[in-house]
């Protein structure tokens, strides 16, 4: 074992993970998270908590991670490299480590235009690639980046993770890019969320031929979604997202009232698909502000209960 | 051919050969209106000296926006060397516009109060 | 070259706003050939806000002159004589320039007209692209001759992130994903496996995040 993280642990039993995503709220309201975890516990192996996603300044992923296991669930830390630089990056994983958090995310991040402070400075000390790195050194070596040596039985011990997107550009290029992180030394990574089953499938292959699937836990990302226009906005507005118009004409095809429910209902079949894989070792959830559908779409989907390990 | 004695007429061989401090100097120089005539777009001579003349054109535009000042009392026109009737018609036309705008604000005081 | 832009019009009239007797001073260099702050946009400039100051009834006189560069003292001298007779000098080098003026000649008043913003080149005529960002340490040829640092959004040095979409970068459809660029090249060159190992953390120490530089050369220094 790594890290003794619980999703390790259910990883490496080789039961199907199931992850769930949590998003802090943009005010000091610790009790929003503890809200959330209700929904989440018992029906994921451990769940994200997101860092000022999409450059919007919420509370941090530390705290959130914190409160979140205060409430008996495991969390998976994000961390962006844009705000951060590596000393305090390196003192967040020390930090995080400590108060008892196992899991971390190294993430590029999004450029702070997107967000709500377009002004800030952008820092971008190391990329998603060198944080890998650094945590796997960090463990692994017990060094920091100066090379400073941590004694033995004081290292943090995470489990890393990373995302990636098998649906940006260039497509040829996406499974080197998992090959770097895995050679970076990534030990799990969650896809970017899943409609195109067919291209997703493709991805697999050349992953699996390339020897990726025996070195990294792949989790497969699902989003479920809500309404018609939800599903128009992921296909026309989000940088590499891919909605094939099948999915689109599903929605399309129910009234109203009826479309949440056939958003869940493409999900568990998405999710049923994504079992037959090979190479896919479990799914993560990201059911944004919808959290409360979570334990209705894993129990359809046969995910429960999750492992004891 | 009959067109306003307030036109002052400086040729060039080329609207291309118009600058844009050229444009500004006349506005300095007491002109309430200044307007490019060029040649028909693709009639050029010199191939691209009207289409450099039009945004010249556009960026005294822009500075006269920036002043507060009204963009019509600077225009580009196109028309063919040929088209005699069509350039006095031009005239009065750009004259009626400016004399609608009233004096240049950029006249020294002296000069509007006459 | 250095890539500098006119600052708005209401923003250099406002520096002005209190002074009779002004002198705009030019440069021959960068700025002349970015069509920034050369003879010609001296004189615009100066017409510009003549154009203004007449408008408002309250006349500016203006001095024009460009010298051959304002990074040099040498240059600056050339002002000595009558520096001290204006009320501001509004300078349109990039903003190496108005620092030199303000340093010789202390008394002064002195004014950025331009906003220097980057190194960079022409694309075309009358369009500019930012492609250095003077880390101090270049490793282009590393990067299949593209500049990651000053022409990627987040300076990756293993890019590109999951935001680039269409070969453009998620923060505009104006710019270019570099990293598409280096990742194209590199496959047409049969050199991929320049990229499959994870290229190091970067010494920043180099670039201005390590404080203002200094190049010496004591060859050089008399």
């Amino acid at each position: 074992m790594k890290s003794d993280s619980n999703l390790e642990k259910v990883l490496t039993a080789g039961h199907f993970a199931v992850t769930g995503e949590c998003g802090p709220p943009r005010s000091a309201d610790g009790k929003i998270v503890r809200e959330k975890a209700k929904y989440l516990k018992g029906n994921v192996d451990s769940v994200n908590v997101t860092d000022n996603q999409t450059s919007v300044v919420r509370l941090s992923s530390l705290a959130g991670s914190l409160l979140l296991q205060q409430e008996g669930l495991e969390a998976n830390m994000q961390m962006t490299c844009r705000d951060r630089n590596r000393i305090a990056m390196q003192s967040d994983i020390l930090g995080a480590y400590a108060l008892g958090i196992r899991n971390l995310l190294c993430l590029s991040g999004d450029h702070q235009k997107f967000g709500d402070h377009p002004e800030a400075k952008n820092v971008f000390d190391i990329d998603s690639m060198q944080l890998i790195q650094t945590v796997k050194m960090m463990r692994d070596e017990r060094k920091l980046i100066s090379g400073q040596e941590m004694e033995e039985g004081t290292e943090p011990r995470l489990f890393i993770g990373a995302a990636v997107n098998p649906f940006a550009d260039p497509f040829d290029f996406r499974v080197y890019r998992l090959a770097k992180k895995a050679d970076a030394g990534v030990d799990f990574v969650q896809t970017q969320c899943i409609y195109n089953m067919a291209k997703f499938k493709e991805y697999m292959k050349r992953a699996h031929d390339m020897g990726l699937t025996e070195k990294v836990f792949i989790l497969a990302g699902i989003t479920p979604m809500k309404s018609l226009g939800m599903a128009r906005y992921m296909k026309n507005y989000v940088p590499g997202m891919d909605v094939p118009d099948l999915i689109i004409d599903r929605i399309k095809g129910v009234e109203k009232k009826g479309q949440a429910k056939e958003g869940i209902q493409i999900a568990v079949e998405q999710i049923q698909e994504m079992k037959e894989i090979p190479g896919v070792a479990g799914v993560h959830i990201m059911a944004i502000e919808w959290e409360e559908k979570v334990p209705e779409l894993v129990e359809q989907a046969g995910l429960l209960p999750r492992p004891q390990v | 051919m009959q067109y306003p004695t307030n036109i002052e007429i400086i040729r060039v061989p080329c609207t291309g050969r118009v600058d844009i401090l050229h444009l500004l100097k006349a506005l300095e120089d007491g002109a309430d209106g200044v307007y490019v005539v060029g040649c028909e777009e693709g009639d050029c001579h010199y191939l691209t000296g009207n289409l450099k003349a039009r945004k010249r054109v556009e960026y005294v535009k822009k500075v006269l926006e920036d002043l507060a000042v009204e963009q019509e009392r600077v225009a580009m026109y196109n028309l063919s060397a040929a088209q005699g009737p069509r350039f006095a018609e031009v005239a009065r036309e750009f004259t009626d516009i400016v004399k609608g705008l009233g004096p240049s604000p950029f006249r020294k005081p002296a000069a509007k109060a006459a | 070259m250095i890539i500098a832009e006119r600052k708005p019009i209401e923003e250099i009239l406002e520096m002005v706003r209190a002074f009779k007797k002004i002198l705009i001073v030019g440069c021959k260099g960068c700025v002349t050939v970015c069509n920034a702050g050369g003879r010609k946009e001296v004189g615009i400039l100066a017409s510009i806000i003549r154009l203004a100051r007449e408008k408002d009834q309250n006349p500016i006189d203006i001095t024009e002159e460009t010298l051959e560069r304002q990074c040099d003292p040498e240059y600056i001298e050339q002002l000595a004589d009558t520096a001290n007779d204006y009320d501001a000098i509004l300078s349109m080098a990039c903003s190496v320039g108005p620092q030199f003026i303000g340093a010789r000649f202390p008394e002064a008043r002195v004014f950025p007209a331009l906003n220097t913003e980057f190194m960079g080149g022409a694309l075309e005529h009358g369009v500019w692209a930012e492609f250095c960002q003077g880390c101090g340490d270049c490793k282009i040829h590393l990067f299949g001759g593209f500049c990651p640092i000053a022409r990627c959004s987040k300076s990756l040095l293993n890019g590109p992130c999951g935001g680039s979409s269409g070969g453009k970068c998620e923060i505009s459809k104006d710019v270019d994903c570099v990293w598409h660029l280096i990742v194209e090249k590199l496959m047409n060159d049969g050199k991929l496996d320049q990229l499959t190992q994870v290229k190091p953390i970067k010494n920043w120490s180099t670039s201005r995040d390590g404080g203002p530089r200094k190049v010496v050369r004591e060859d050089l220094k008399l």
